[in-house]
């Protein structure tokens, strides 16, 4: 398990600054709100989420599966006593269900009083991006529920699409997650 | 420099405190209750302190009416205590019924919910007529005792009131020009000048007073030059390192008032020579004039026998040269009755041996830190005998040698759990102590007369389920006050005694508690019961019920025989919750009653929430846990003892019962697992609203106590599990809900099982949030 | 500048909120819950300043300025006592013991403050 830690990411330098007009004037830079994400790949997409939420890094092992749960959700894990549910990102996005193994990574982040895991490929990154770097999610043919997203950015010519967990995992949807359930059984 | 102070942060531990002191006063009550012809002095001191401290935390929030009602409360008791008036039943009734008027305001306060003492006035009148009763020691009215309105204003005033007269000042500018005499003075500033005369008492300083203290004061509040007077000082010799010689006089500019400077000396106005005069004309300075002793009449003279023969009586006010400025002594109450007080020492011995009695040293803790530790002894547990199972599993010698290591350690960590699960053991003393009250209210709401006895309220038990216990006790108590005992006519009328009484019983019993409530009412009523329960449709007509299983339907959901919902029970909230409830915390719940004799509440408890005792079992690829409370007996079921039923479910017949089964791997949806009965094992587990149900599983795997874990902090309820728990290979585990099961199974009659899974995929697909 | 303060007080509610007090103005303070339990904390230390409740078990205020006093240790060290306004008696016993001052409850943070000020350097 590893915490967040900057210098955790080897290969890649640790911080890219932005502004809005990507020509990095230090004026514009240092007057503007910097955001930290750390950002993931799932396939061939990249994702990037507030660091601020985020609490833990580690590298997945078997969860006990929690019967009648949709297909994401892979069960919880024993986070240091504390019983924790992981979601499998993929399989969220409708891409399938990944086939974990040690290699993959479970992001445990914040969302409101609760801590909730993601499961995801790798992680990449630390990116710092100016508030106004942040572009608005145009209307493309993406796999993803844009409702999701709070923007996308632009790294190095990729293109990182930044997931806010409150939406993503906002009560309804974890209760809905639940609600089936019981709907599976309920059945009156 | 004003710091924000938040009192709010201390409302928490007050209302503990409050909640403690009750407690603590109510039992003091019940003491003199029982004795009160001979009643020891300490016990009403105890219950003196206990009003006393509310009233001062109250008076630190501004609990306005608690203060004002404490304060009534507190004077009847101190002229108790003081042996001014002695008590009586009267008395003791009204006291005790005070202390429920003050949980009351208590509550108030707490929940911020507006109050009116008007409310309470009968039992205000009472305790004020006691207080001002006839004094019996020396036969003459008291003084009056402030009325509920005054102590309102009071209380605003107060610490502004106390100021009086003080001292100090001092030289402390070296390069202030040295005058020649004070007469010398010259007062052309425009500031208003003093003159302050300052003589302390030799002894002054064995007040700890420190007089440059007082001078730098006084220097704070302006320009001063000092003069000293040394005329008393002794030889050398003579002098006592603790005794005031010095004396001041004090030219003071200053544009602060009078009572500021007064201020300055208000702790040693009674132990020194104090004249504060204004100057106004610089040319009329008379430093000897108007030299006052600073004297209440309150004080108690009996160390400072010098001071009885001196003048008592101030000021001249005559004189028009010089415009004193003094302050008026305090009015003076009378002085305190001389009554045969006990001399300290005295005290303090009685004190000392009733105190034996009840100090037992304890600290205060953290719920969360015992529950943090309560969680890492678990986990200790667990690693242990994971740690155990490897070492044996090791079968060479190097395991042998260990196995011995882990016998031991096994048996320490096992006692250290012990030792841990006991510290949040708590006597159920707490919660049987606020039900005398409870039937008081209740008893005296109805007009009926009914005691409360209660035993075995030592008997100790989780706090966890401490705190879930007061609710149901509450509603079978008032259940039965309401419900089972009679009016006073009634019960006259069936040549019962007039006080009825509830017996409120509590006991250990084969590792479990055991609460019992008796009362000698009227039982239960069994036509009625049946009557309603047919309405109901909880039975049908026809039925073969025993008398014990018509008391029971009680327990049905939506139950309520109240035709009119009383203000007491009632309000369709009924003893099925109560049930419920109980059986979520793995208890169970029985009544026994005899028409016309009683009524017999029968509960049992695990002792412990935190901790259960659980079998393993195999399902398919998953592991589960079923609560060892829960299990009657596994069976291995033969083909013939299987019987399939019209609407798809499985029955087996276990000495000629037929026991309904239930498809675990089905209802959960797990691969791999036994679906045949007669090839797997089959749990039979007790539930509630569905009897004895079996649970099919592969195998049992062993059986071990967990720690019990919350899957409802990061994740939602999920039917058929009840918590989590962590294993000993570290993963979770889930501990079963048998009654969620055996409803689940229960719900598949409707549709057939297949559907279940349609379902699932079902909301698998929703959950994609695909809702195009 | 922080002094070593000692409160005595049987009610929690206000040894908190004295203790918080003098804590936030960087002052130590040690806690008793009565007078028995005050001189069994202070032991052979002094302290620079003591506070005590009236009313308490065991030993009550009164009994403690008085034990206190009798100890050379603590003969020249500021008491205040702490009294209800309707309790001037106490007041009074309290200065007969030898109390140094007295504080009436219920009192603000600050009025707490300032008389801790004038009595103690």
């Amino acid at each position: 398990m590893a915490s967040i830690d900057k210098g955790l990411m080897t290969g890649f330098n640790s911080t890219h600054h932005l502004s809005s007009n990507g020509q990095g004037s230090d004026l514009q830079t240092i007057k503007e709100e910097q955001l930290q994400y750390i950002t993931f790949t799932i396939g061939r997409e990249e994702y990037g989420v507030d660091i601020m939420v985020v609490r833990e890094i580690k590298a997945w092992s078997e969860t006990t599966h929690l019967p009648n749960t949709p297909e994401f959700m892979r069960g919880v894990l024993n986070l240091r006593g504390l019983i924790v549910p992981i979601f499998d990102l993929r399989c969220r996005f409708s891409m399938g269900l990944t086939e974990a193994t040690k290699m993959h990574v479970v992001i445990i982040v914040q969302v409101g009083k609760r801590l909730v895991g993601i499961l995801v490929d790798t992680v990449s990154d630390i990116i710092s991006v100016g508030k106004s770097a942040i572009q608005e999610i145009p209307r493309m043919d993406r796999n993803i529920d844009d409702e999701y997203l709070s923007g996308l950015v632009t790294i190095e010519e990729r293109m990182v699409a930044l997931l806010d967990v409150e939406l993503l995992f906002n009560e309804k949807a974890i209760e809905t997650g639940v609600a089936f359930g019981e709907t599976a059984v309920a059945l009156k | 420099m004003p710091q924000d102070f938040d009192l709010d942060q201390f409302k928490t531990t007050y209302f503990e405190e409050c909640q403690e002191l009750l407690d603590s006063a109510e039992e003091h009550l019940g003491e003199l209750q029982s004795n009160f012809a001979d009643v020891d002095v300490e016990v009403l001191h105890a219950i003196f302190r206990c009003v006393h401290s509310i009233k001062g935390g109250a008076g630190a929030f501004n609990f306005t009416e608690l203060v004002n009602f404490s304060h009534v409360f507190e004077t009847l008791l101190d002229r108790l205590r003081d042996g001014h008036i002695s008590l009586n039943q009267d008395m003791t009734e009204t006291l005790l019924q005070a202390t429920d008027v003050l949980s009351n305001l208590v509550q108030c306060a707490k929940d911020q919910k507006a109050v009116d003492l008007n409310d309470w006035q009968d039992i205000i009148k009472k305790l004020e007529a006691f207080t001002n009763a006839q004094d019996e020691v020396s036969n003459e009215t008291l003084l009056d005792i402030e009325t509920i309105e005054q102590p309102k204003e009071v209380y605003n005033k107060t610490a502004e009131e106390e100021e009086e007269q003080g001292w100090g000042l001092f030289i402390d500018d070296v390069n202030e020009e040295p005058l020649s005499t004070i007469e010398d003075v010259i007062c052309d500033e425009t500031r208003p000048c003093y003159k302050i005369l300052f003589v302390p008492e030799i002894h002054l300083l064995r007040f700890a007073n420190e007089p440059l203290l007082l001078v730098r004061e006084l220097k704070s509040l302006g320009d001063c030059i000092v003069q000293v007077g040394t005329d008393r000082m002794p030889s050398l010799k003579e002098m006592k390192s603790d005794e005031a010689y010095l004396s001041w006089t004090f030219i003071l500019h200053t544009d602060r008032s009078l009572q500021d400077i007064e201020e300055v000396f208000e702790f040693v106005v009674d132990d020194c020579e104090l004249a504060i005069t204004q100057i106004i004309d610089d040319a009329e300075v008379h430093p000897e004039k108007n030299i006052k002793k600073k004297k209440t009449a309150k004080k108690e003279k009996t160390a400072k026998k010098e001071k009885t023969s001196k003048a008592v009586k101030i000021q001249d006010t005559t004189k028009d040269d010089v415009a004193s400025i003094t302050a008026e002594p305090k009015p003076t109450t009378p002085d305190q009755v001389t009554h045969s007080k006990k001399p300290d020492k005295e005290n303090t011995d009685q004190a000392a041996s009733a105190g034996t009695l009840t100090k037992v040293s304890s600290i205060r803790v953290d719920l969360d830190r015992v529950d943090k530790l309560v969680n890492m002894v678990g986990e200790l547990v667990i690693t242990q005998a994971m740690l155990k199972q490897q070492s044996e599993d090791l079968a060479n010698d190097a395991g042998h040698i260990m196995a011995q290591g882990f016998e031991d350690l096994s048996g320490y960590t096992r006692e250290l759990q012990e030792s841990v699960m006991a510290i949040r053991m708590q006597p159920v003393k707490s919660v049987f102590a606020r039900m005398p009250r409870l039937v008081r209210e209740l008893s005296s709401k109805l007009n009926k007369k009914i005691d409360l006895i209660t035993a075995g309220e030592m008997t100790e038990v989780d706090k966890t389920v401490i705190e879930q216990l007061m609710d149901p006790l509450t509603h079978m108590i008032r259940n039965s006050v309401d419900h089972g005992i009679e009016t006073e006519e009634e019960r006259f009328q069936s040549g019962k005694p007039e006080r009825a009484q509830i017996h409120l019983n509590a006991e250990h019993r084969s590792g479990r508690i055991q609460i019992e409530i008796i009362d000698d009412g009227k039982g239960i009523d069994r036509e009625r019961v049946l009557q309603k329960a047919i309405e109901k449709g909880i039975i049908p007509e026809k039925h073969d019920l025993l008398d014990e299983e018509i008391d029971n339907l009680i327990f049905a959901p939506g139950f309520s025989t109240a035709d009119i919902v009383t203000d007491v029970s009632g309000r369709g909230v009924g003893m099925d919750v109560v049930k419920r409830n109980i059986l979520n915390l793995g208890g169970r719940i029985s009544v026994f009653s005899k028409p016309g004799h009683g009524t017999r509440f029968l509960m049992s408890l695990p002792l412990t929430l935190a901790v259960l005792d659980g079998m393993i079992i195999q399902c398919g690829v998953e592991k589960y846990i079923i609560p060892l409370t829960s299990v009657m007996e596994t069976i291995n079921p033969i083909k013939e003892e299987l019987n399939t039923m019209v609407n798809g479910s499985v029955v087996v017949s276990v000495r000629g019962e037929y026991i309904r089964l239930v498809h675990l791997h089905r209802l959960f949806n797990v691969k791999g697992a036994v679906d045949n009965p007669s090839n797997g094992l089959v749990v039979i587990t007790e539930t509630e609203r569905y009897g004895l149900v079996g649970i099919l599983v592969d195998e049992l795997l062993g059986q071990q106590q967990v720690v019990i874990k919350s899957l409802e902090e990061n994740y939602d309820p999920i039917s058929g599990i009840s918590a989590a728990t962590i294993l000993g290979n570290g993963k979770v585990g889930l501990i079963l809900d048998v009654d969620g099961l055996a409803e689940m199974e229960h719900g598949g009659d409707r549709n057939r099982l297949g559907n279940l899974k349609q379902q699932v995929l079902m909301t698998g697909e929703q959950a994609h949030g695909i809702d195009r | 500048m922080g002094l070593r303060v000692l409160a005595v007080d049987d009610s929690k509610t206000m040894r908190d909120m004295v203790g918080f007090t003098l804590r936030n103005a960087g002052h130590d303070v040690l806690e008793a819950g009565d007078g028995q339990d005050a001189l069994e904390k202070l032991g052979d230390d002094c302290v620079d300043l003591i506070i005590t409740d009236v009313n308490m078990p065991r030993m009550d205020g009164i009994q403690l300025i008085k034990e206190l006093r009798a100890n050379v240790t603590h003969k020249t060290t500021p008491i205040l006592v702490l009294t209800t306004e309707s309790d001037s008696s106490k007041k009074n016993e309290g200065r007969a013991a030898g109390a140094t001052g007295w504080i009436v409850k219920p009192f603000s943070p600050e009025k707490l403050l300032q008389v801790v000020a004038k009595v103690c350097p």
